[in-house]
C-alpha cells in the first residue's frame, strides 16, 4: 500500500465552461474536492459540486481556449499540499506550485498546464529519533532534518498512519523521494518518505486546545501594549486602501516572535511580494540574529493570477502552518487580504448561480471564514508537544466601510480587532490603528505572562494610558468648540500627555532602523517615562507652574526621541531622562514655592 | 474536433451586446467569433460562456442590425490575438488594434494573446528608478518610479488631460533612456483624443507614441478589450524590444461602465452600484500588467486616468483601483478653482513606491526629509487656514501666521507651474527649500540636521 499515489481512473468530458467554473459529464464515482486535470492542456482543478454524472469544478488556471468535449481526468486525491523539508524560504502560488522553479523552467510569465514538484528535489541529512520496533503513533516525530539556519524540520508520521516501525534508515543523506521508514499497519506495510501529503480543506488533527495565555510579541508598541494578540490567537486588521494593512502585516511577518511565519499574499499586488522577496533576506531576526527568510514560507497568488487558486491559497497556507505547529513550533500566519479570498468565493459562487447573500457574497461566507480562523490555536500536538498557530487576517473593506460583510463576519470570529483609520493615515499617524475603536480580548489572559516575564505594572499602565486617551477624546470635543485656552490647566496637561502617548509611543516608524522593532522592555520603559512625566506635570500644576512652562521642559523633547534610542543605550538614556525630569521638577517647584 | 471552422446561423437570442447561439460543437471558452450580419457587415465577438451546445457571445461592435435569422456566426478556434511589431510605434489603431491611420499594414513579428500572462511574482524586479515628470507636485511629493502604476484620480471638468499631456511631453529618467508612450483612449471624445494627438505632434514625440483609440461614439463593448490590446503591444515593446513605456489609459471610468453593461446583459448578480463582483479581479488583470521584470531591460509604467463620479473617492471605480494601484495622484477641484495649475492636492495623493525611489544616487540625499517636512508644514498651514475661518487671522501667533503664509506660497509657487514648465528634480528640491526658508529653522524637525545646514537658505527669502 502506498500513501503517495492516487487511484484516478475516472474520465469525463467538458460540457460547460464559464470562466474558472467548468462542468464535465461522465464523472460518476468522482469525489467532492477531488483534484482534476481539465482539458488537453491538463489544467489543475478541483471538484466543488456533484450531480448525477455531472461534476462542477473550479479550475486553478486560466480557462481561455478550453473546449467543449475535451476530457477531464479525476485524480482520486483531494486538493493537498506536500509537507516536508524544502518549504522554508520557498515561494508558492495558491496551489503550492513553487514560483521560482516555474520561473527557471518557463520564464518570467506563468504559463498554463504546468506540472512541477512542490518540494525541491534535493537530498537532506536525516537524523532518526526512533528505532525499528517502536510503536508508531500518528504525528510522531521520526527524525529531524536541518532545513535552514534556524529551522529544525521534524519529520512527522502522517496523522493517518499508525502501527509498528518495521525499519528506519540510519543517520545519513537521503533524497526527498527515498523511503526512510516502513510501518507495519493493520492494512499492510506502508513506506514513509520525509514528506507526506495532507488535504488542504481538512484541519490537521491535534490532541487538545489550550487557552491562549502567552502573547505573540510583535515589537509593535500599539499592538503589544495596547491591543495584544496571543500565541494561537486570531486578529483581524481591516482598513481602506493606503491605511497601512500591508505594512502592518509585513511588520508582523518581520518581527513577531514566532518560530515559523507563513505569509499568504492573497489577491494583492505583485510588487508587494517582490518587496518581501527583496527585503526579508536582508533583515535579521532580533532573536536569532539570522535573516528572517530562514523561518518564512511565502504563498503568493497575486490579484492577476487565477481567481480559483486565490480561493485555495488561504487553505494551502494554513495547512502548511498547521504542519509546523504539529512539530511543536509557534507559527504565525498572515493573510493579506481575506477580502480578496472572499471575493474569489463570491465570483465562483456567482458562476455557480447560487443564491447570493449580502453584497453578493454567498450565504456560507460566515461559516467559511470562521472555519478558517478556527484552525488557529495553541494545542497539544499528536507528538505530545505544544505548538501554536496564530492567524492574522487583513480585510479590505470597500470604501473603508467596516459595515460590509467580510469585516463584520471576521469580527464575529477574531478576538483582536486592529481598526485602521483613514483620518489617522491622513495625519500621517502610523501605524494608523485607531485606539478608540480597536480591541483585544486577550488582555486579561496574557496579563500574568507580562507580570512574570516583563513588568508587574504592564496592564495597569496600559489602562492608565488608555484612560488618558479616552479623556483626550472627550476634551477634544470641547476644544473644537471653544479652543484649548478655555480648559483648566490640569486638563491641558492631560491633553499634552495624550499627545505624547500618541506621537511618542503609538506612532512607530516601520522604516526606521531602530524604531521598526521595539522590545517588550523598551515598550514598558517608554510608557513608564510618559506616565511618570504625567504625574510630575500634574504635581507641577498643583504647585502653580503653567502648562506652557511644562511644555518647555527638556524632558518632553527627550521622551520624543526615546523611540530612536537603541536597546543598548536605553538604560542610561532613561536614567538621564528621569534624573533630569526630577531636577527640573525641583527647580520649577522651588521657583514657585519661593 | 475537426479544424474546419463551422458557421452557424442558429441564433436563439440577441440581448444588448450579447447573442446566444444554439447547436454549436467544440466551442472554446474565450474563443473569437466572427458575426456576419444579413447585409454582409462583419463584426467580432468573444465567447463568454459555453454550455453544451449553447454559446454566449459578446459582440464588441454592438449588436445593432443583428437578426435571429440571416445572421451567421463563425468560430475561429483561437482566442484574441494582436499582431505586434516595432513598426507599431508612431501609428494609430482603433480599439481592436487595427490601424486606422493611412499608414501601411503592420507586418507582424508575432501574434500575442491580448490577455497576456500573469508575471511570476518571483520574476519581478522591484521598481525603484526615479522618473522625472517635471512637475514638482509629483516629482517632489509623490514620486513616480519606473514600473509603477500610479493613477490620476480626477473629476469632470478638471484638467487631468492637460496634466497627462504635460507628463507625456516631459517624462524622462535621469539615466537618459527615452520613454515610448502607449496612449489608450476609452470612450473619450474626439476633441480630447485630438488634444493628445496634437500634443504629441507638437512635441515631436509622435514617432515614439502608439495610440489606441476607442472614442465616445465607438462601440462601448470594444472598450473591454482596448486596454488589453494596448498592454499587449506595450509588453511586446517593453519586454521583447527593451523599451521603457509609459502607458496612459483614459478614461478607466468608461471602461468600468462597459464592464457593468456586459454584466447587466448577462444578468449577473450585481455588486456595489451595479458593477460586477469580479471588477477588482478584472481591473487587476489590467493594472498588474505594469512592472519591471528581472533580466529584461524594458519596463511598463502605467498612468491610468479616471474621473471619479461626483468626485467621490469611495465610488467603486476609484476605490477598487486604489486597492490595486501603487498610490494615486489626486486632482483637486478646490485648487482648480483657485486657478492653480496643476491642481494636484499633494496631501491625499500618495506614491507607494516613492520611499525606495528617492534619496542619494536616485534623486538627492535630502529628498525624503524635505518632502516629509513640506507635507507636515503644508498640513499645518491648511489647519491654520481652517482656524482663520473660525477665529480670524488676528488670533494667530506669529508662527501660526508663518505657516499660513507658507501654505499660500507653497500652492502658488511650488505646486503651481506653467503648462510648458519642465522643472528638473534639483529645481524642484531647491524650490522646496526656498519654501521652507519661510519657516524658522527650529521648526524643521523632520529633516536631518546635516541637510538643514547644507540646504536651508541662509538668508530669509522674505
Amino acid at each position: 500500500m502506498s500513501i503517495y499515489e492516487g487511484d484516478g481512473v475516472i474520465e469525463g468530458k467538458i460540457v460547460k465552461i464559464s470562466g474558472p467554473v467548468v462542468v464535465a459529464e461522465g464523472m460518476k464515482g468522482a469525489k467532492m474536492y477531488e483534484v482534476v486535470k481539465v482539458g488537453d492542456t491538463q489544467l489543475i482543478g478541483e471538484i466543488i459540486g456533484l450531480e448525477e454524472d455531472l461534476a462542477t469544478m473550479q479550475v486553478y488556471e486560466e480557462t481561455a481556449g478550453l473546449k467543449i468535449g475535451e476530457k477531464v481526468i479525476a485524480t482520486g486525491r483531494p486538493l493537498s499540499v506536500k509537507l516536508g523539508p524544502g518549504l522554508i524560504k520557498n515561494i508558492y502560488d495558491g496551489v503550492q506550485r513553487p514560483l521560482r522553479v516555474m520561473k527557471d523552467e518557463q520564464g518570467s510569465f506563468i504559463l498554463r498546464g504546468v506540472s512541477v514538484k512542490e518540494l525541491p528535489e534535493k537530498s537532506w541529512e536525516f537524523v532518526p529519533r526512533v528505532k525499528a520496533g517502536a510503536a508508531v503513533e500518528p504525528g510522531m516525530v521520526l527524525g529531524t532534518v536541518k532545513e535552514s539556519e534556524v529551522v529544525e524540520h521534524r519529520i512527522l508520521v502522517p496523522p493517518n498512519v499508525s502501527g509498528e516501525l518495521k525499519d528506519i534508515v540510519s543517520k545519513g543523506t537521503y533524497d526527498i523521494e527515498d523511503d526512510i521508514a516502513t510501518v507495519k499497519t493493520a492494512d499492510g506495510d506502508v513506506g514513509l518518505k520525509m514528506y507526506h501529503a495532507w488535504p488542504v480543506r481538512e484541519p490537521r488533527p491535534y490532541v487538545k486546545k489550550h487557552p491562549s495565555t502567552i502573547p505573540l510579541i510583535t515589537g509593535q508598541r500599539v499592538l503589544d501594549t495596547f491591543f495584544p494578540i496571543a500565541k494561537g490567537g486570531t486578529a483581524g486588521i481591516p482598513g481602506g486602501f493606503g491605511t497601512g494593512k500591508t505594512v502592518t502585516q509585513h511588520q508582523l511577518a518581520k518581527w513577531a516572535d514566532a518560530e515559523i511565519v507563513v505569509y499568504v499574499g492573497c489577491g494583492e499586488r505583485g510588487n508587494e511580494m517582490t518587496q518581501v522577496l527583496k527585503e526579508f533576506p536582508e533583515l535579521l531576526d532580533p532573536r536569532t540574529g539570522k535573516p528572517i527568510t530562514e523561518r518564512t514560507v511565502l504563498i503568493a497568488n497575486t490579484s492577476n493570477m487565477p481567481v480559483a487558486a486565490r480561493e485555495a491559497s488561504i487553505y494551502t497556507g494554513v495547512t502548511i502552518a498547521e504542519y509546523f505547529r504539529d512539530m511543536g513550533y509557534n507559527v504565525a500566519l498572515m493573510a493579506d487580504s481575506t477580502s480578496r479570498w472572499a471575493e474569489a468565493l463570491r465570483e465562483i459562487s456567482g458562476r455557480l448561480e447560487e443564491m447570493p447573500g449580502e453584497a453578493g457574497f454567498p450565504a456560507y461566507l460566515a461559516s467559511k471564514l470562521s472555519g478558517f480562523y478556527e484552525r488557529s490555536g495553541r494545542v497539544d500536538t499528536l507528538a505530545n508537544d505544544t505548538g501554536s498557530l496564530s492567524i492574522i487576517g487583513a480585510v479590505s473593506p470597500p470604501g473603508g466601510d467596516f459595515s460590509e460583510p467580510v469585516t463584520q463576519n471576521t469580527l464575529r470570529v477574531v478576538k483582536v480587532f486592529w481598526a485602521l483609520d483613514k483620518k489617522l493615515k491622513d495625519q500621517r499617524h502610523f501605524p494608523s490603528i485607531n485606539w478608540l475603536t480597536s480591541y483585544s480580548l486577550y488582555l486579561d489572559e496574557i496579563e500574568d505572562w507580562w507580570k512574570d516575564n516583563v513588568s508587574e505594572k504592564w496592564k495597569m499602565r496600559r489602562d492608565e494610558a488608555m484612560s488618558i486617551l479616552q479623556e483626550e477624546n472627550e476634551l477634544q470635543e470641547i476644544v473644537q468648540l471653544i479652543g484649548p485656552d478655555a480648559l483648566p490647566e490640569r486638563q491641558r496637561v492631560t491633553l499634552l500627555c495624550a499627545q505624547m502617548i500618541r506621537e511618542d509611543f503609538l506612532q512607530q516608524n516601520a522604516f526606521h532602523d531602530v524604531d521598526s522593532f521595539c522590545s517588550e522592555n523598551k515598550q514598558v520603559a517608554m510608557l513608564k517615562s510618559i506616565l511618570d512625566f504625567y504625574d510630575t506635570a500634574l504635581k507641577l500644576i498643583d504647585a502653580g507652574v503653567s502648562v506652557a512652562e511644562i511644555r518647555e521642559m527638556p524632558t518632553v523633547q527627550k521622551i520624543g526621541r526615546l523611540k530612536y534610542v537603541s536597546e543598548k543605550e536605553l538604560e542610561s538614556y532613561i536614567k538621564g531622562l528621569t534624573d533630569e525630569m526630577y531636577d527640573e521638577y525641583d527647580r520649577l517647584a522651588r521657583s514657585y514655592a519661593g | 474536433m475537426s479544424d474546419v471552422q463551422k458557421e452557424y446561423s442558429s441564433i436563439r437570442e440577441v440581448s444588448g451586446p450579447i447573442i446566444i447561439v444554439d447547436g454549436v460543437e467544440g466551442v472554446g471558452y474565450s474563443e473569437v467569433v466572427e458575426v456576419t450580419l444579413p447585409d454582409g457587415t462583419k463584426r467580432r465577438g468573444q465567447v463568454l460562456e459555453v454550455d453544451r451546445d449553447v454559446a454566449v457571445i459578446q459582440v464588441f461592435e454592438g449588436t445593432s442590425g443583428t437578426t435571429t435569422e440571416g445572421t451567421s456566426v463563425r468560430f475561429t478556434g483561437h482566442t484574441l490575438k494582436l499582431p505586434v511589431s516595432e513598426d507599431m510605434l508612431g501609428r494609430v489603431f482603433n480599439g481592436m488594434g487595427e490601424p486606422i491611420d493611412d499608414g501601411p499594414d503592420i507586418i507582424p513579428d508575432k501574434e500575442m494573446d491580448i490577455n497576456g500572462l500573469p508575471i511570476n511574482p518571483s520574476a519581478r524586479e522591484y521598481p525603484r528608478e526615479f522618473i522625472q515628470t517635471g512637475l514638482s507636485a509629483i516629482d517632489g511629493m509623490n514620486t513616480l518610479v519606473r514600473g509603477q502604476k500610479l493613477p490620476i484620480f480626477s473629476g469632470s471638468g478638471l484638467p487631468h488631460n492637460e496634466i497627462a499631456a504635460q507628463i507625456t511631453r516631459q517624462t524622462k529618467v535621469l539615466t537618459g533612456e527615452e520613454f515610448g508612450i502607449v496612449f489608450v483612449a476609452m470612450g473619450i471624445t474626439y476633441g480630447e483624443a485630438n488634444f493628445f494627438t496634437e500634443n504629441f505632434r507638437k512635441s515631436g514625440a509622435l514617432e515614439k507614441v502608439v495610440m489606441f483609440l476607442n472614442l465616445a461614439d465607438d462601440p462601448a463593448i470594444e472598450r473591454i478589450i482596448t486596454p488589453r490590446v494596448a498592454l499587449t503591444a506595450a509588453e511586446y515593446l517593453a519586454f521583447e524590444k527593451d523599451m521603457h513605456l509609459l502607458v496612459i489609459l483614459t478614461d478607466m471610468t468608461n471602461y468600468c461602465e462597459a464592464l457593468r453593461e456586459i454584466s447587466a446583459a448577462r444578468e449577473e448578480v450585481p455588486g456595489r452600484r451595479g458593477y460586477p463582483g469580479y471588477m477588482y479581479t478584472d481591473l487587476a488583470s489590467i493594472y498588474e500588467r505594469a512592472g519591471r521584470i528581472e533580466d529584461r531591460e524594458g519596463s511598463i509604467t502605467q498612468m491610468p486616468i479616471l474621473t471619479m463620479p461626483d468626485d467621490d473617492m469611495n465610488h467603486p471605480i476609484p476605490d477598487l483601483s486604489g486597492y490595486i494601484t501603487e498610490g494615486q495622484i489626486i486632482v483637486s477641484r478646490e485648487l482648480n478653482r483657485k486657478n492653480i495649475y496643476p491642481p494636484i492636492d499633494v496631501s491625499p495623493s500618495l506614491s507607494r513606491l516613492m520611499k525606495d525611489g528617492i534619496g542619494e544616487g536616485l534623486t538627492r540625499e535630502d529628498h525624503d526629509g524635505l518632502q516629509n517636512q513640506l507635507f507636515g508644514a503644508y498640513a499645518k498651514g491648511k489647519e491654520m487656514r481652517d482656524l482663520v475661518a473660525v477665529v480670524g487671522e488676528d488670533a494667530l501667533s506669529d508662527l501660526d501666521k508663518q505657516y499660513l503664509h507658507f501654505a499660500e506660497e507653497f500652492e502658488s509657487n511650488f505646486i503651481r507651474q506653467k503648462r510648458d514648465e519642465d522643472r528638473s528634480i534639483e529645481e524642484t528640491l531647491d524650490l522646496g527649500w526656498k519654501m521652507l526658508g519661510m519657516l524658522p529653522e527650529e521648526e524643521l524637525k523632520r529633516i536631518d540636521q546635516k541637510y538643514i545646514e547644507k540646504y536651508y537658505p541662509k538668508e530669509q527669502s522674505e
